[in-house]
């Protein structure tokens, strides 16, 4: 909300600098979120008048002007096409300070000039402000201003006050509500003028219109007046400024006229031609099967039951606190009007204008609810100013449909209560001065409080303490630190605790720490090759995305990493290793919110990245998750990873099942293209919940061995393709109680190694827990051991 | 031979002033030691001696024998030190070049900023609470007392997923998930990842993080909640910070305060971050609103709370300097690795 400080000065004296207002304001509540300063950067520019123009002698286009400011008269070259003798102008004086820069004593062409004619440019200012100014040229004054004057006083150049107003506050949607604010905040009087009608076209209204409502659930209230012998013409250019400050632009004078009173009571206003009213009645309903209606912008709108309208006896003719109809539109023939003042529903008013993308001035009050009251009083304002302006005749009397008496709140008064509620201790008095200066009633026998009408948000106690808090300065509350009461233990959840340890090894494993968004593109499933019928492609869709790349919540984290390594890769980083953790959005069926499943990504490029870096990264995390039972499975099918690259990691669960936990491996060379990622990119993937789910803190101690172990190395010659996994397994099989440890120390294929075979070298350890093992029993378990291979693999030992 | 023992000796210890190998040392040990040797050559001339000679070449072979073989452990203990010191010497490094290392990963600076928030609280006795991110309009909105069609709803740009289901536009379904499943006392923070429809660029993510807090009991008063966002403010951004709240509107707090904490770049005097102010706005909080409270059944005339939420995203880029948003979302290994 725009408020010049002038218009507010109608209604209550703003006598301190604008600094010291503007923050008392932004502290007790009504934020300011700038002030525009019209006149800022304009001194020494006064109203001159021009006395003579003569042809300079040696600039075709300059002349040279005897220019009268009222103390002297100047020599001022101008080359300004529109301006005659006899015109009064703005004159920036030598020495006057415009937003261009400062003006000097100058030649131009030889022939000196004591100051500069200004446009309206030169003073920044728009023809939103001035609409009589010309497109080029200097300013003409309308009228004969006094000579010498300051231009800002003659132009009415004003700081106007921008101010976020809340939701809850729709009554400072108005220069008289802020007005209000401003005198309860500076200690001021608020005042309004009395406004009187005098009803000059005599007759009664009651002989024009009729009203009736109804749907009073949406429309509470419906005043009018009618206006007759009306004058559509511009309004007087007061009001034309005002509009201007206050952000509006001036159209006619009965436009201008319910506009003004809008922002100067908060009410939004409407004016009807009678002429256009069929049956000379209004009628206040929802639509009827299949009506439609042409709004003031030439558009036809589809209607439906829950809009309100304004009709007349067999149509509407507006769409009720939104916009009006084509058909009773105020045209240069209307000559009787019909006045609406009226408050209604506010959702409903939000809802249909949210519809029809019509959020106005008008609908943005009316959606907030408005106050009864002020119906009345904005209507005869209204009649009043047409009446001042010569606009039309007012008709005798007030129609007033009022569907819903306003009854006066009554709340009880505990300064007690609000002192312990807040933790202060105010004198009751301070309390109620506070009210008493926002217009509420105080009871001071019977301790109740009132307020007025115009504040719809005070219902209770929580509500009245806040006022008195924010006239009180919320920075005079003593801070105290929850003092007296139970104190608690602050701690993390397991949960919270091994995501803690997920990170912390991620960063051991010299992993950095990523971010991506949630978003999802429809189009990255085809990037990832992923098939037609993949689970992964049914995703939450939003239904208003702010485009087609975030429109789906993502099922796979994937995307986002290969995007982040493909940043660093177009950059030119040699290498990169990331990690995140976050969350996917898996669609359930029959639930209203899909499962969010927890995931750790992990992906690199360059450097010393390769499979068994990443695959060793997820076995440093299982060893600090205290994951003891796990395997990596090859995996072939994922259509975004390497075929020959690739495992699934299953874990033991509580219920001593092995479960599908993640993926990793290296990027399928398509897929690493598609996101321009290097060829050797490698991610992996784990449903953290999961692992968390088999994961344990609880250790136990194992004793040292006192006996000494034995060492044996095995080397065998196998199928290139055979898993050493499965060959570890039968190790471990055929190894028996004292086979300790096995290590892979050698896997080699070439020369000495026929083809398709390969060489495997492990280490085994044994050790007996009760005594030294002699050759012996090792021995027994290497046949075993060899033997087992042998049979399962068909292994040549070496 | 007592001649030749003398030559003997000397010879031998000639030899062993010079030599500078262990090689060296063990041929000369065995040339004049060992079964072939010189001494036991002599000494096997001994058979030949009279009975008086004998006991005195015997004695002066022994000596020398005794000389020769305490003169070579010298040797060695000398020839071992001096490989020793030859070894260390070739093996001197440039210790000033710079250090090798598998650089260990680093922290998001929103997780930096996340964790400081998250400990200062635990500290306070706070616990944390979770929820989704994908909430029902009733949790993100309705029960926190924005009724559908309120027009608090325009000051949050919602994404909406179907009319009952959003993104949740702030962590406060998390409280109303808390509050309607624990009862008081409660203490809670909610951190997470919110949503609201703003398009990307320096200022604006529709992707953010919050932190917001909840605390419901008897007797908890306003002047509770300007000390504890005092004492925040001064953990997170230092002893010398001061708060300053002003009044404002939510739906879900009355009364309801904006914060400002005293810019950190000037301290409050005014400079280029604060953009002249000496303050900037880092916080929304207040008492929580006796509607929410009824809600998750919690009665508002025993017991009061307050609650607060912060961005995450603006105090760490205030902490850090960092002047763009799209930052902290690119990932570029260089931006990270400064954390």
């Amino acid at each position: 909300m725009k408020a010049p400080i002038k218009w507010l000065s109608d209604f209550v004296n703003i006598n301190v600098p604008i600094k010291e207002y503007t923050e008392a304001m932004t502290l007790s509540g009504s934020k300011v979120e700038g002030v525009e300063d019209m006149g800022r950067d304009i001194e020494k520019v006064v109203v001159g008048k021009i006395l003579s123009m003569e042809r300079h002698p040696n600039a075709d286009k300059l002349r040279i002007c005897k220019v009268d400011i009222g103390s002297e008269v100047l020599q001022i070259v101008t080359g300004a096409p529109n301006v005659k003798e006899g015109d009064y102008i703005p004159v920036a004086l030598v020495g006057a300070k415009l937003p261009g820069g400062e003006i000097r004593l100058s030649k131009l062409r030889g022939v000196e000039s004591y100051g500069m004619m200004c446009s309206i440019d030169e003073l920044n200012l728009t023809k939103d402000y001035l609409p009589d100014a010309p497109d080029y040229g200097v300013y003409v004054f309308k009228g004969t201003p006094e000579l010498g004057a300051d231009v800002k006083d003659v132009l009415d150049l004003d700081k106007v006050v921008e101010f976020e107003i809340t939701s809850n506050r729709p009554d400072c949607l108005s220069i008289i509500g802020l007005a209000r604010e401003s005198a309860a905040v500076l200690g001021e009087t608020f005042k309004i003028p009395k406004v009187e009608v005098k009803e000059e076209a005599g007759g009664d209204i009651n002989d024009f219109v009729s009203i009736e409502i109804k749907n009073p659930e949406l429309c509470y209230r419906y005043t009018a007046r009618v206006v007759k012998d009306v004058k559509i013409g511009p309004s007087p250019e007061w009001m034309q400024r005002r509009l201007a400050a206050a952000g509006m632009r001036p159209i006619n004078n009965i436009v201008d006229i319910t506009n003004y009173v809008m922002l100067e009571y908060g009410q939004p206003m409407h004016a009807f031609d009678l002429e256009q009213v069929q049956g000379r009645k209004i009628v206040v309903r929802t639509p009827e099967e299949g009506e439609t209606i042409r709004t003031l912008d030439g558009q036809d709108r589809e209607l439906d039951p829950e809009m309100l309208l304004i009709c007349d006896a067999n149509r509407p003719i507006g769409v009720a606190g939104v916009m009006g109809g084509e058909n009773s539109e105020i045209t240069e023939k209307t000559s009787t009007i019909l006045l609406e003042s009226a408050t209604f529903n506010g959702s409903s008013i939000r809802r249909t204008a949210k519809k029809m993308g019509l959020r106005s001035e008008a609908s943005i009050r009316f959606e907030k609810g408005l106050d009864i009251e002020n119906a009345i009083p904005a209507l005869n304002r209204c009649a009043q100013l047409i009446e001042l302006l010569g606009a039309g005749k007012v008709v005798k009397g007030v129609i007033d449909c009022n569907c819903k008496q306003y009854e006066k709140r009554v709340l009880k008064f505990e300064p007690e209560r609000i002192n312990s509620f807040l933790g202060t201790e105010i004198e009751t008095a301070e309390m109620v001065r506070i009210f008493k200066s926002l217009e509420f009633e105080v009871d001071e026998k019977n301790m109740t409080v009132s307020p007025p009408s115009f504040r719809n948000d005070i219902v209770e106690l929580a509500d009245l303490c806040e006022e008195i808090a924010r006239f009180y300065d919320y920075n005079n509350i003593k801070p105290t630190l929850l003092s007296g009461k139970e104190s608690m233990q602050g701690r993390k959840t397991y949960k919270q605790k091994m995501e803690d340890v997920i990170r912390n090894t991620m960063y051991a494993c010299g992993l950095n720490e990523a971010y991506t968004f949630s978003f999802a593109s429809p189009r990255v499933f085809d990037t990832l090759n992923l098939a037609k019928d993949h689970p992964l492609r049914n995703a939450v869709v939003i239904s208003n995305p702010l485009g087609e790349d975030f429109s789906l919540m993502r099922t796979t984290t994937i995307p986002d990493m290969l995007k982040s390594l493909s940043t660093n890769y177009n950059r030119n980083n040699p290498e990169a290793a990331l990690f995140e953790l976050s969350y996917v959005y898996i669609p359930t069926d029959g639930k209203e919110l899909p499962d969010e499943r927890e995931t750790l990504t992990i992906g690199m490029y360059g450097g010393t990245s390769d499979f068994y870096e990443i695959k060793g990264i997820m076995e440093e995390l299982m060893e600090a998750m205290g994951i003891k039972e796990y395997e990596f499975r090859p995996e072939k099918e994922e259509a975004c990873f390497h075929p020959g690259r690739t495992a699934k990691l299953f874990v033991k669960d509580k219920n001593n099942k092995m479960v599908y936990a993640g993926i990793l491996g290296e990027i399928h060379p398509d897929v690493a293209e598609n996101y321009e990622c290097p060829n050797r990119t490698y991610v992996a993937m784990a449903d953290v919940a999961v692992l968390i789910d088999a994961s344990t803190t609880e250790k136990q101690y194992k004793p040292l061995p006192k006996f000494p172990a034995i060492t044996r190395d095995l080397a065998v010659v196998v199928d290139a393709e055979l898993y050493v996994a499965q060959m570890l397994q039968t190790i471990k099989q055929e190894g028996g109680e004292y086979l300790e440890d096995v290590d892979v120390f050698d896997v080699y294929k070439g020369a000495q190694v026929p083809d398709g075979k390969k060489s495997v070298a492990f280490s085994l350890s044994f050790r007996a827990s009760d005594r030294t093992l002699k050759d012996e029993d090792v021995n027994i378990a290497m046949d075993r051991i060899l033997k087992g291979l042998e049979k399962e693999f068909d292994a040549q030992r070496r | 031979m007592k001649q030749q023992l003398e030559a003997i000796r000397k010879q031998a210890l000639d030899k062993l002033a010079q030599i500078s190998d262990l090689k060296e040392l063990e041929e000369i040990k065995v040339a004049y030691l060992g079964k072939k040797g010189e001494l036991t050559r002599i000494l096997k001339g001994m058979g030949a001696l009279s009975a008086e000679e004998r006991p005195i070449i015997g004695q002066l072979a022994n000596d020398v024998r005794a000389d020769l073989e305490e003169n070579i452990a010298n040797t060695r203990a000398r020839l071992v030190r001096e490989e020793r010191d030859r070894k260390l010497k070739s093996e001197i490094i440039d210790v000033t070049l710079p250090g090798k290392i598998r650089a260990i990963g680093k922290k998001h600076p929103l997780t930096l900023v996340l964790d400081e928030i998250k400990d200062i609280f635990l500290g306070m006795g706070y616990e944390i609470a979770e929820g989704p991110e994908i909430e029902l309009d009733y949790n993100n909105f309705e029960a926190l007392n924005i009724p559908k069609n309120h027009p608090a709803r325009d000051t949050q740009d919602t994404f909406y997923i179907s009319d009952n289901v959003v993104l949740r536009t702030h962590t406060s379904p998390v409280q109303i998930r808390h509050m309607q499943s624990n009862k008081p006392p409660i203490r809670i923070i909610c951190p997470g990842r919110v949503y609201r429809s703003d398009a990307v660029d320096a200022t604006h993510s529709p992707v953010f993080h919050q932190v917001e807090g909840l605390v419901v009991d008897k007797g908890v008063t306003m002047g509770d909640l300007v000390g504890t966002l005092q004492a925040f403010a001064k953990s997170i951004f230092g002893e010398n910070t001061r708060i300053r709240l002003r009044p404002h509107h939510f739906p879900f707090t009355e009364p309801s305060a904006e914060v400002d904490v005293s810019c950190w770049g000037c301290g409050g005097v005014g400079c280029r971050i604060c953009k002249g102010e000496g303050w900037i706005e880092i916080l929304g909080a207040g008492m929580v609103h006796p509607n929410v409270l009824r809600e998750c059944d919690i009665d508002p005339d025993i017991y009061s709370g307050f609650a607060f939420g912060m961005g995450v995203e603006r105090i760490t880029m205030g902490k850090f300097g960092i002047d763009d948003m799209r930052l902290l979302f690119e990932n570029d290994i260089r931006f990270l690795r400064q954390f």
